[in-house]
């Protein structure tokens, strides 16, 4: 006991946290006075908005703040409970409706934050024992929600099919060694239709054939490419043409093109409706306040009514072709895609450095009136860290000389901090 | 350790917390009910299999059939057989401001829950005892409205950033000052969604190497956040502090289970109120503990924030104790704030640390602005820096609603658990055929309320959960109280035998969660 005592007394725990340093890049947070709109006021300086996922221009939107008015005086704000109790509200009921009848699907399932969407909707059908398929460039929801279900991950190179068939031949020679648990494992592949973190789009029928040579099942991230791609903005199965209940799962959050918060995953009834008692997001947690999906409704119809909105999108995104054009910098991701990265052509040996002289480029553009932001990481947490970049956005609200005036700042910038 | 031993050493205050012991006659009778169900449930299987019975079950589609099915039969079982029976005591919608009284949508089902249809008519006034609304301002009218409206035109709706990129708007730098002010911490940081503030934030503060001493009954999101953490994972005891405290001198003396090397950190994880038993953490002996074995305590406030202590600073100031001595603040802006969202609160070293290492400030979109402006308007009347004393009474009401509701529901001889000061009220129920029984009979005399079973309480455990509310007026309790009072007499809850055993000692449930190990 005397032993055991002394042990108690010795044992030192390191500290909660350790310290940051007072200049880390994350620390400072650009301080933003007034509504994130197109024209933005940083750090106290009127700048055209570069930087927010605005890609319709809805986020002051009158109509949608109105609809928003009507709900808040309603409603009020909170909804003080989870949808199980008495936390559901005819505008979620109306707003799942909406969003299943928009998508083409049997249902939808609205989610009150847009990084639960995905980490929530995973865990709830593949469980330990299950194998997962997954892109290398898969965005950290996707980590986070693939690490909750504890399943076996592959990951395959970003957006190469050869990679991805060789992976499922090699599984199905694990198949044939044990059929019968081979019968009860489940597959699962999870792609995104626009690439948070490259730019690219994933060659949606390529994998529609390995799923059905392989049966496997697709589980598909829209976030950024909801409201964007598609004739309608109904996103990448629109844009290819593709059977929608081709797709198993559909998720996407609310927070980019509909200007508002939240996230939904779409479906048939057959898989939907088994999160309504199985996603941890949605269960256990508080139902998303009416004001937020009134906001999204009334954007949605805007979105419906308003399909030009979409192809303006498209031409502005030709317009940005400019950019092509900097040296020391170049583009990653495709022309079609309204959130790019700007990475360095040359890097200078280390990441940090790589990040201060970005720092330096994304200061000289919001100095002269451009909002621009670096992508951030957890360096520490990412399974494939992407290089650091500067994120470009482009939204309708952009006129002709603005993304002129964007692409010649980020020239100047470039030639006064590389050279 | 001698300086627990004397409760009313660390205890300012009285500490009134029981649960009585189940019945043996009601333990068995709920046994045998579940055996029913199971065996109908079976016999249903086999006719829905068999084609005798039409199967109502979405399926999967023609063209994958041969796929390796989703869902195991097995899994189902109980969605199929037993919650589809009373499914209609849950995701009632509602069509107004979840206040004292709501106005509920009426559906019926003309297929044994399958399926729903809304009829068109509007069940208004009805008495909600199931929403989080502990200080009543889910109001639809009334300044914080007006300023969150105010805010809304002029900010918009969403933010489409995330903090770290261009999504920090002023609102949030002042909400976290506010809440720091507070809570009597250093510095705050505020995050989009409850749920989610606790699965992001506890992997940012403890990884591999770690220990996590977790109460059997928390929350998902705790339970998630330690898992998604990598640390090891021990279970203690409901708010048994001896077994806490073994676990605590077990885990320095012998190290990690392998290696033996010491543990790098130790976390605590506790709530202030659990929602499921009404009880409240005895966080005077877990801050001695914590003192004494040098771990660090991560509160999580969810319920108690607002709704304990004098003047509504949550669980912390219920006891007397000083802000400084709990590690990580953390709470939600959900249930006495009206709004939605979460925050941590602590010394600045760690919410620095937070800001920079967090995964939802790096790739979540933050707070709204109206809701923002929501939690802002809340917290100054609470605080009482509007001018008025609204926030004051407010906080007496509920304390005097609580109160009241326990001691008059005691009376009437129902089994009730938790602590006497704890707002969240479970009422046993026990039996599978009263858990749907209660719901429906309530809702015919305009009262709602909030059933739970399986497996959200242990199997037998199934209870009915009444929320108190400083909206509540003393007539309206009088209501609700005499409508339970029938309903209790009618379906024969009233299992009280005025037994109270303190502190019983509850089985380990193993359904819980599992334990990790290295």
């Amino acid at each position: 006991v005397q032993e055991k005592e002394e042990l108690i007394e010795e044992w030192q725990p390191e500290p909660l946290v350790p310290p940051v340093p007072k200049d880390h890049p994350a620390l400072n947070y650009n301080v933003v006075s007034g509504p994130p709109t197109h024209i933005i006021t940083v750090n106290g300086k009127e700048c055209i908005n570069f930087a927010s996922f605005n890609f319709l221009g809805l986020l002051d939107n009158e109509k949608v703040k109105s609809a928003a008015q009507a709900s808040l005086k309603k409603y009020g704000v909170g909804t003080c409970g989870p949808r199980g109790f008495y936390g559901t509200f005819d505008v979620h009921l109306e707003l799942e409706e909406r969003l299943a009848k928009f998508m083409r699907t049997e249902e939808a399932i609205i989610y009150s934050y847009g990084f639960a969407t995905i980490a929530s909707a995973i865990p709830a059908y593949s469980k330990r024992g299950d194998i997962v398929f997954v892109d290398e460039a898969a965005c950290f929801a996707i980590q986070k929600g693939l690490q909750a279900s504890r399943s076996n991950i592959k990951l395959f190179k970003h957006n190469d099919m050869a990679d991805l068939e060789r992976l499922l031949k090699e599984q199905e020679t694990e198949d044939q060694k044990n059929p019968r648990k081979a019968r009860v494992t489940r597959r699962f592949i999870v792609v995104e239709g626009l690439y948070m973190n490259t730019g690219d789009v994933c060659p949606l029928p390529e994998l529609i054939k390995l799923k059905y040579k392989y049966k496997v099942r697709i589980f598909l991230e829209e976030s950024l490419s909801f409201g964007v791609l598609g004739e309608h903005g109904r996103g990448i199965t629109e844009h290819f043409g593709i059977n929608i209940d081709d797709i198993d799962l559909i998720s996407a959050n609310m927070e980019n093109s509909l200007a508002s918060i939240g996230g939904f995953c779409c479906g048939r009834s057959f898989i939907i409706d088994h999160q309504r008692l199985s996603g941890q997001g949605y269960c256990f947690s508080a139902s998303l306040p009416p004001l937020l999906a009134a906001a999204a409704i009334e954007a949605l119809n805007i979105m419906e009514d308003n399909p030009e909105k979409v192809l303006r999108l498209k031409l502005s995104l030709k317009l940005e072709s400019s950019l092509y054009e900097i040296s020391g910098l170049k583009v990653v991701g495709e022309s079609f895609s309204p959130a790019l990265h700007l990475q360095l052509e040359e890097s200078c040996g280390s990441r940090e450095n790589d990040v201060k002289l970005l720092k330096r480029v994304v200061d000289y553009c919001m100095n002269s009136g451009i909002a621009l932001t670096q992508a951030r990481y957890l360096e520490k947490e990412e399974k494939c860290l992407p290089p650091p970049s500067i994120r470009v956005v482009v939204t309708v609200e952009q006129t002709e000389q603005e993304l002129d005036k964007a692409a010649s700042l980020l020239k100047e910038a470039a030639q006064s901090v590389l050279n | 350790l001698n300086h627990i031993v004397h409760n009313g050493g660390l205890y300012k205050r009285p500490f009134n917390e029981a649960f009585e012991e189940t019945p043996m006659l009601v333990a068995v009778l709920t046994y045998v009910g579940y055996g029913v169900l199971t065996l109908f449930g079976y016999l249903r299987d086999f006719m829905r299999q068999w084609k005798i019975e039409k199967c109502q079950n979405a399926t999967e589609r023609e063209e994958q059939k041969d796929f390796v099915p989703l869902y195991q039969d097995f899994e189902n079982f109980y969605n199929r057989n037993l919650y589809m029976r009373i499914r209609d005591s849950w995701n009632r919608p509602i069509c107004s401001v979840p206040g004292a009284k709501v106005d509920m949508m009426e559906r019926v089902s003309h297929d044994y829950n399958w399926t729903f249809t809304y009829t068109g008519r509007v069940i208004k006034d009805i008495i909600n005892m199931g929403s989080y609304n502990y200080l009543g301002f889910a109001q639809k009218a009334g300044t914080c409205q007006e300023a969150a409206a105010k805010v809304l035109s002029q900010y918009g709706a969403g933010v489409c950033s995330t903090r770290q990129e261009m999504g920090n708007l002023d609102k949030h730098e002042e909400l976290e000052k506010l809440v720091a002010r507070f809570l009597g911490v250093e510095s705050a940081m505020a995050y989009g969604m409850g749920f989610a503030t606790n699965s992001m934030n506890i992997p940012a503060l403890v990884g591999k190497g770690c220990l996590i001493l977790s109460d059997e009954l928390n929350h998902a999101s705790l339970v998630l956040g330690a898992r998604l953490s990598g640390a090891t994972i021990r279970i203690f005891k409901h708010n048994n502090m001896q077994s806490l405290e073994k676990l605590l001198k077990d885990a320095i003396v012998h190290g990690q289970p392998r290696t033996r090397r010491p543990w790098k950190k130790i976390l605590i994880l506790v709530e202030g109120i659990y929602s499921m038993e009404g009880s409240i953490v005895r966080l005077p002996e877990v801050i001695a503990l914590k003192k004494k074995y040098k771990s660090y305590l991560y509160l999580d406030e969810a319920h108690s924030i607002g709704a304990l202590g004098p003047s509504g600073r949550g669980v912390v100031e219920y006891f007397g104790l000083s802000p400084e001595d709990v590690d990580v603040m953390m709470g939600t802006f959900t249930k006495s704030f009206g709004a939605a969202g979460g925050y941590i609160g602590g010394k600045k070293e760690l919410i620095d640390y937070l800001r920079t290492y967090s995964h939802s400030a790096v790739y979540a979109t933050s707070l709204s602005p109206p809701v923002v402006e929501q939690i802002i308007t809340s917290m100054k009347c609470i605080m009482g820096e509007d001018g008025t004393n609204v926030g004051k009474a407010r906080v007496q009401q509920l304390a005097e609603n609580t109160r009241y509701f326990r001691r008059r529901l005691k009376e009437m001889g129902f089994i009730i658990y938790g602590n006497e000061d704890s707002p969240v009220v479970p009422l046993m129920l026990y039996m599978p055929a009263k858990i749907g029984a209660f719901g429906r009979e309530m809702l015919k005399r305009n009262i709602g309320v909030v059933v739970v079973g399986f497996p959200a309480t242990p199997i037998i455990e199934s209870r009915a959960r009444f929320c108190l509310s400083a909206a509540h007026t003393k007539e309206m309790l009088d209501t609700a109280l005499k409508e339970i009072n029938e309903v209790g007499d009618l379906l024969q809850l009233k299992y009280s035998r005025h037994r109270l055993v303190p502190l019983l000692d509850r089985p380990f449930d193993e359904t819980t969660y599992e334990e990790t190990e290295d």
